[in-house]
């Protein structure tokens, strides 16, 4: 089918009136001279059901987006179930019709995690400003209502006067009730039956059900005990029993304070998302904020940080080259060996040579971790007789581990596209080397090398961004140990920048938790692989122009 | 051509079910927002689970549903991403209501204003001591307990007839068993200070000082005259071949299992490897003269700060997981002891649970404030240095006190 000919087809859509289309007949109701009426074909029925399929799930996801009130998720759902419907149903978006599908991946799955992540890097998101102010202030007004000391418990209804919530109250055989404007009084007339009430005159008693309809305005409800404030209030948390609170904080939103009521400290919001009194005292949740270049500043202002970061940076050059070298040699060795074609049972070989490819390389680097083990190891214990080699241990062979490990693991992958640019090498040009009486040394030299190298060098550079930030080998190998002695930081000799960032901003359990200041460094790591990456593109392309 | 558009349509469709899904699987974890079609009930409480506790949960949430009408939906997580979960997701109106945790992530989830405190009201003396004391800060009480665990000294009773009074007494017994290790504990490259705390308290260097009513300063107590004691100790130790680095949980467990050892320090999680063997569980032999006090850790339900169902998930906790019924099935599935002082009578019947409760009754809680963080990436290091022989005992205990003084100024 030429392109031509299926361009034609496709523009006409559904009309099977511009020449007759291939395979079985259009299936027509009237005869041919009715221009009008154009055919449906199976085809354009399959669309219609794909694409009502397509804006079903859509729709689906709007409406559960609407329920959950994310408005993000909504505006972005109608958004790509308009355009896919105007993409698949207008003549004049071909190539769209193509690029959509991998667009749509494209912005939910890249374009939306690298610009959060943009964003997160300017807040200081992390362990003490994890939500909004709106959160905060909850949550501090939540934690700081205390039960007044020595207060008794109370046996609670929930009743409803006047269209108002209220609680019933039993203390000492006497039933209390009251509301949020009323304090609690006693009523005399309200029935108390096995340490409860059951009916109060000119109220209802509400069923479970009811409460539990109005749990929140149940949980919310404080009834103050006296006229005195200070007395405290009842509240309750489960509907059946009562204790007297009182607050220790109280928020001003007009004036965006807290006030201490027992010692009247006022904290003021600031703009590092804390409350802070004039003292530098702060209460202990904060909320998110932007914070600009804050997270940059501070990756690089820690001093504690400055040795331990030069040698990072330069061991993760070393093992992300050594890495694509080691593999890429290995791969390109062995490719050449078993491309030959005397050698029997290639097929069997190269099936046996792709398995470390196949197995998960963090179950992979796990278990290199077992074999390494110094004294129960498989290394030691059976290839080497019971010797005691510190092969995780000691910061030189440690490093040597990580590359030996990642050779392991990363030479099949050379290996294979190696073996796929050997063979689909122009066989004239090997010829013409031939008839000019090169010896094999020279025409694999001058010849073949170099369109190896213009096959694969994209491989090798986006080889090289994958070990960059090859986290997952170093947290299952050697977890970047060994420590370095003389550094005041859990950083150890075989960290990588990537599990560097994992340790500096806490997600490894070990500080608080930082996410702004992960996001900023891992934008920093961006930046270098970017440049990196981009530089050796430019030569690659000189390269390819000389050749 | 005409077959890629179908095939470009369905992936896009699978793209849109996926971010769909996206939008929609937050009813199954928010749960938030009552389904006025189900039954006219109250709503429905999101608890999450782990693996263990999951059957137990099932049991006491299907009794609550019975009576008051409502749906429990348990979630069942793994247990290592509850915490950063429960974090990331509270803020977002999609947490649950309840989860399983620990005491010790308490420090963090209060800074994050993620969960709310419960009132146990005239319940309290109903758990044991340390338990509510765990859950507690700043007076108020963040967690219904459920279990107690701690580590103790396990005893083959088939190569050591007596408990050992002393650290020393147990080495010797174990040498006597002419067995290949003395005593097991588990360290690792990266070292274990929760394995090796009780030695530690032994020395009079505990991790940071305690109030008097049990709970933590952010004031250091590790470093000086007894913890250098203590790290000597462990380097003679380490050079005498009884502790090594080499020594994981696994390789501890297996040899004990296989009878190479006659003790090891441990938890009650790995009596399930060890059911064909005879055992006690005794005190943890003191080393340095003083009392060996392991860390306790317990284990409770926390209340999402943001839970809409906030009645109905502290009726569940207050009256239906505060039971003897529900507290002792989480113990069997568990095998840790109750925090319910009437269901940890119940356990007690069992020798191999009261000798873990007696030695956790004379324990200390693990320390749930914000700077234990810092702790433990310096002190397990710097133990499994001095125990290798890397390091200088004196010198690298009093940096590893530097370090983490900084890192917990920073």
């Amino acid at each position: 089918m030429s392109t031509h000919r299926t361009l034609a087809e496709d523009g006409t859509g559904p009309s099977g009136a511009r020449g007759a289309p291939p395979g079985p007949p259009p299936r027509t109701t009237g005869g041919r001279g009715r221009p009008g009426r154009p055919a449906v074909r199976p085809g354009t029925l399959v669309k219609i059901a794909l694409m009502a399929v397509v804006n079903a799930l859509g729709v689906f996801g709007i409406l559960a987006a609407w329920r959950e009130g994310h408005l993000g998720i909504l505006a972005s759902m109608v958004a790509l179930v308009v355009v896919a419907d105007w993409v698949y149903f207008s003549r004049r978006t071909l190539p769209l019709k193509y690029v959509l599908p991998g667009l749509a991946f494209l912005l939910v799955y890249q374009v939306y995690v690298v610009g959060y992540t943009g964003w997160v890097a300017f807040t200081n998101y992390g362990d003490g400003h994890n939500s909004t102010q709106e959160d905060a202030v909850a949550a501090l007004l939540m934690q700081n209502e205390r039960r007044v000391e020595g207060s008794a418990t109370y046996p609670l209804t929930v009743v409803e006067r006047g269209g108002e919530l209220g609680f019933a109250v039993v203390e000492d055989g006497v039933a209390l009730v009251g509301t949020a404007e009323e304090p609690l009084a006693v009523a005399q007339d309200a029935t108390v039956d096995d340490g409860r009430v059951t009916e109060v005159p000119g109220a209802t008693v509400l069923g479970r059900q009811e409460v539990l309809e109005r749990q929140a305005d149940v949980t919310a409800l404080r009834v103050a005990l006296s006229d005195d404030p200070n007395d405290g209030s009842v509240r309750t948390q489960d509907a059946r029993t009562g204790f007297v609170s009182v607050p220790s904080l109280v928020w001003d939103a007009a004036a965006d304070t807290m006030t201490d009521v027992t010692t009247g400290t006022v904290y003021r919001a600031t703009s590092d998302g804390w409350f802070r009194a004039d003292d530098g005292q702060r209460l202990n949740v904060g909320w998110r904020v932007m914070v600009g270049f804050d997270n940059f500043a501070t990756a690089f202002g820690d001093e504690r940080y400055a040795g331990p970061f030069l040698r990072i940076l330069a061991w993760t050059f070393a093992f992300a080259i050594l890495s694509v070298v080691s593999t890429f040699l290995l791969g390109l060795f062995l490719a050449i060996t078993f491309n030959d074609t005397r050698l029997r049972g290639r097929r069997v070989y190269r099936t046996l040579l792709i398995l470390p490819y196949a197995i998960p390389g963090f179950l992979a680097a796990l278990l290199w971790s077992g074999m390494l083990n110094r004294s129960y190891g498989f290394v030691n214990q059976v290839l080497l007789g019971g010797a005691a080699v510190p092969w995780l241990t000691d910061p030189w062979l440690a490093k040597l581990s990580v590359l030996g490990v990642n050779l392991w693991l990363g030479f099949p992958y050379m290996f294979l596209i190696c073996t796929g640019a050997l063979q689909s090498l122009p066989g004239d040009v090997l010829e013409a080397a031939k008839v000019d009486g090169a010896s094999g040394w020279r025409t694999w030299r001058s010849v073949v090398l170099p369109l190896l190298l213009i096959a694969t060098s994209p491989l090798l550079i986006s080889s090289f961004a994958f070990n960059f930030n090859n986290f997952t080998l170093i947290y299952m190998l050697t977890g970047g140990g060994p420590r370095f002695a003389d550094a005041s930081v859990p950083l150890g000799h075989t960290d990588i920048l990537i599990s560097m960032v994992y340790s500096v901003s806490g997600l490894d359990g070990t500080a608080a938790k930082n996410y702004g200041l992960a996001s900023a460094l891992s934008i920093v790591i961006f930046l270098i692989v970017a440049t990196i990456s981009a530089i050796t593109f430019k030569r690659t392309k000189q390269f390819e122009e000389i050749t | 051509m005409r077959r890629g558009i179908p095939a470009a349509a369905m992936t896009l469709g699978l793209a849109l079910a996926l971010t769909a899904c996206g939008g929609t699987s937050d009813d199954t974890s928010g749960g938030a927002t009552a389904d006025p079609t189900s039954g006219g009930s109250g709503g429905s409480l999101v608890v999450w689970v782990d693996e263990t506790r999951q059957a137990a949960v099932e049991k006491a949430a299907a009794a609550f549903e019975d009576e008051n009408d409502v749906d429990v939906e348990l979630v069942l997580k793994n247990y290592e991403d509850i915490r950063a979960d429960f974090l990331a997701q509270v803020p977002t109106g999609e947490g649950p209501d309840l989860t399983v945790g620990a005491h010790d992530w308490l420090g963090e989830l209060t800074t994050n204003g993620v969960v709310a405190p419960i009132e146990l009201g005239d319940r309290t003396a109903d758990f044991e001591e340390v338990a509510v004391q765990a859950f507690t800060q700043d007076g108020q009480v963040y967690g219904l307990p459920y279990a107690i665990e701690n580590i103790a000294l396990i005893r083959n009773t088939a190569l050591a007839a007596q408990a050992p009074a002393t650290w020393d007494d147990a080495v010797a017994a174990g040498r006597a068993a002419g067995v290949t290790y003395p005593v097991l504990l588990q360290t690792g490259t990266d070292g274990d200070p929760y394995t090796y705390y009780p030695l530690q308290t032994s020395f009079g260097a505990p991790v940071f000082v305690q109030n008097d009513d049990g709970s933590y300063t952010s004031e250091l107590a590790m470093g000086g005259e007894p913890g250098h004691a203590f790290a000597t100790w462990l380097q003679a130790q380490g050079q005498a071949g009884v502790l090594s680095t080499d020594i994981t949980y696994d390789i501890a467990v297996e040899a004990f299992k296989n009878g190479e050892s006659p003790f090891i320090i441990g938890g009650p999680w790995m009596l399930e490897q060890f059911a064909d063997l005879e055992l006690a569980i005794d005190p943890i032999p003191s080393a340095g003269g003083q009392p060996a006090q392991p860390f306790v850790g317990v284990q409770g339900f926390y209340v999402s700060a943001q839970s809409d169902n906030a009645l109905l998930a502290n009726d569940f906790l207050v009256n239906y997981i505060a039971t003897d019924e529900a507290q002792l099935a989480l113990y069997e599935a568990g095998s840790r002891p109750p925090a319910l002082r009437s269901a940890a009578q119940t356990a007690s019947a069992d020798p191999i649970t009261a000798g873990f409760a007696a030695v956790g009754a004379e324990a200390v809680p693990m320390p749930s404030i914000p700077e234990m963080g810092s702790v433990w990436a310096f002190w397990g290091v710097t133990q499994a240095n001095v125990i290798g022989g890397t390091g200088e005992p004196v010198a690298a205990w009093d940096k590893m006190v530097a370090d983490i003084q900084s890192a917990i100024g920073s």
